[in-house]
């Protein structure tokens, strides 16, 4: 069937299989593979994506349950070639290391900013607490975020915000 | 494909606009509701489901509402996880969902999962059963041929399996609001994020002078425990009247361990699982009443 997805800002349209997931729309439909395919069982976060506006795991969602809709992935985050704060503090803090839970870290930590400018230590934990880092750098991940808390997002992120 | 990639095997797929469109789409051959999808889309991709028609609902916002209307507090079926779990006012009469949201899941997983979606699904490790169970909610049932409302006791016939029939939508729960009661919901998991190994929630009305609370009535729900349909009925009924102190609530636990049926798996062997039963139920029971009585 048709769909048609507005991903950071552009509209798609595409044919697809009902069965189709998300995270596979976005990366092989799209191209877009910086949102990343890990355990797909929705424990591991990897695939995180805003949809509405809202962190989902885009393992779990059809494609088709986006027709309509608005995603915002990792590539999104950056605005007119400045770096998002969220990803500014990932850089500053060595808040990646092999990289593949990064983006999904990233769409949620800039989530939880948006909602909570400020968040403790173990309010970034909670947050965070559906992603795995295998590299288990967890330690340099809540510092990065609370970096981002530090330095305000550029005026883009609020203007893009879709609500449901 | 690349190799290792789990996809559900083909269906259809339809937007249901209206309730009445979603109840018509169901009424069809093999069609399912699809809700969250957190449950159904799992399942799908190990072929331990593979419906021809998927029935997506997430259009009917007509079904996500919290609201307290006179003495019940009503929770429509499309409502998310982390709605629930931010409600003022599901928090102030009914501290056991709160609880039990805050370890449902992750985070991100809680904001796309529903209500309805985890009631129907009929997990035996599920939480919010054992908790509506502990309520004595009622849940409402739409179909072509009317509504009709079912204990949330009723609710659950097996694993896995509801009174919800085809052409069917649970559109609601309903939790009786009570006088002087509290409740509470623990849970024992292994990691953030994990199904439980054993949960316990726990429902107190009381009675009798502020110095000597005795228990009114009493509500139990266990879950991951092989309870039948989540509620530890024995304990319940030996609760009624007693002195709510330390002593009833150990033996209620007690009692509750001796009637349920845990299987050991990953999670953990049988007698850990009894155990657990035992302890959590005995504690939600001390919280709910510290609540009750305005300690907690
Ligand atoms: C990683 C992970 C961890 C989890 N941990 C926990 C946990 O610790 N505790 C816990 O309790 N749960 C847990 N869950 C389960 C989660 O709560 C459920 O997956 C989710 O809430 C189900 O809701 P859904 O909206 O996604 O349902 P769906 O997957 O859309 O539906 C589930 C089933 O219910 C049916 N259905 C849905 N809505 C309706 C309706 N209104 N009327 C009739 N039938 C309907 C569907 O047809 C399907 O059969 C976990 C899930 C995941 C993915």
């Amino acid at each position: 069937m048709q769909v048609t997805v507005t991903v950071n800002d552009t509209e798609y349209t595409r044919e697809v299989e009902p069965r189709l997931l998300l995270i596979h729309f976005l990366r092989d439909e799209l191209g877009l593979t910086g949102s990343h395919w890990g355990c797909d069982t929705s424990n591991c976060g990897a695939c995180v994506v805003w949809l509405d506006g809202t962190p989902v795991k885009s393992c779990t969602v059809l494609a088709v349950m986006a027709d309509g809709r608005a995603v915002r992935t990792v590539e999104g985050l950056e605005r007119g070639g400045q770096l998002d704060p969220v990803q500014q503090g990932f850089m500053e803090c060595h808040g990646l290391q092999c990289g593949f839970c990064t983006p999904g870290m990233m769409m949620t930590a800039r989530w939880l900013l948006d909602r909570n400018p400020d968040p403790t230590e173990a309010e970034i934990r909670e947050a965070i607490s559906g992603q795995i880092c295998r590299c288990t750098g967890y330690e340099n991940i809540v510092r990065s975020v609370r970096w981002a808390a530090g330095h305000s997002a550029p005026e883009a992120t609020e203007a893009t915000e879709v609500t449901a | 494909m690349m190799p290792g990639m789990q996809v559900p095997s083909h269906v259809e797929y339809e937007r249901a606009t209206s309730l009445e469109h979603a109840l018509t789409l169901l009424a069809g051959p093999d069609a399912r509701a699809l809700a969250g999808g957190h449950s159904l889309i799992p399942m799908m991709k190990l072929r331990l489901a593979a419906p021809e028609l998927l029935v997506d609902i997430n259009g009917l916002t007509e079904l996500s509402f919290i609201r307290l209307d006179g003495d019940e507090l009503r929770i429509g079926a499309l409502t998310r996880h982390a709605d629930l779990l931010g409600s003022a006012v599901a928090g102030e009469y009914f501290p056991i969902l709160t609880d039990a949201e805050r370890v449902i899941a992750d985070p991100v997983v809680r904001n796309w999962g529903t209500i309805g979606g985890s009631l129907c699904q009929a997990d035996p490790s599920e939480d919010l059963p054992a908790a509506f169970a502990a309520l004595r909610a009622t849940v409402v049932i739409r179909g072509a041929g009317g509504v009709r409302t079912v204990p949330v006791r009723e609710f659950h016939v097996g694993p896995y399996e509801t009174v919800v029939g085809p052409g069917e939508l649970l559109t609601e729960v309903r939790v009786p609001v009570l006088p002087r009661s509290s409740s509470a919901h623990l849970k024992v998991h292994r990691r953030a994020g994990d199904w439980p190994v054993a949960a316990a929630g726990a429902v107190l009305r009381l009675g009798g002078p502020a110095a000597a609370p005795v228990v009114e009535a009493a509500g139990i729900g266990l879950t991951a425990v092989g309870a039948p349909h989540f509620v530890a009925a024995e304990a319940e009924e030996f609760l009624r009247g007693r002195p709510a102190d330390e002593e009833s609530f150990a033996a209620a636990g007690a009692i509750a361990a001796d009637h349920c049926r845990p299987v050991a798996d990953q999670r953990g062997p049988e007698d850990y699982k009894r155990h657990l039963a035992a302890e959590l139920t005995a504690r939600a029971l001390r919280q709910a009443a510290a609540r009750a009585l305005g300690e907690a």
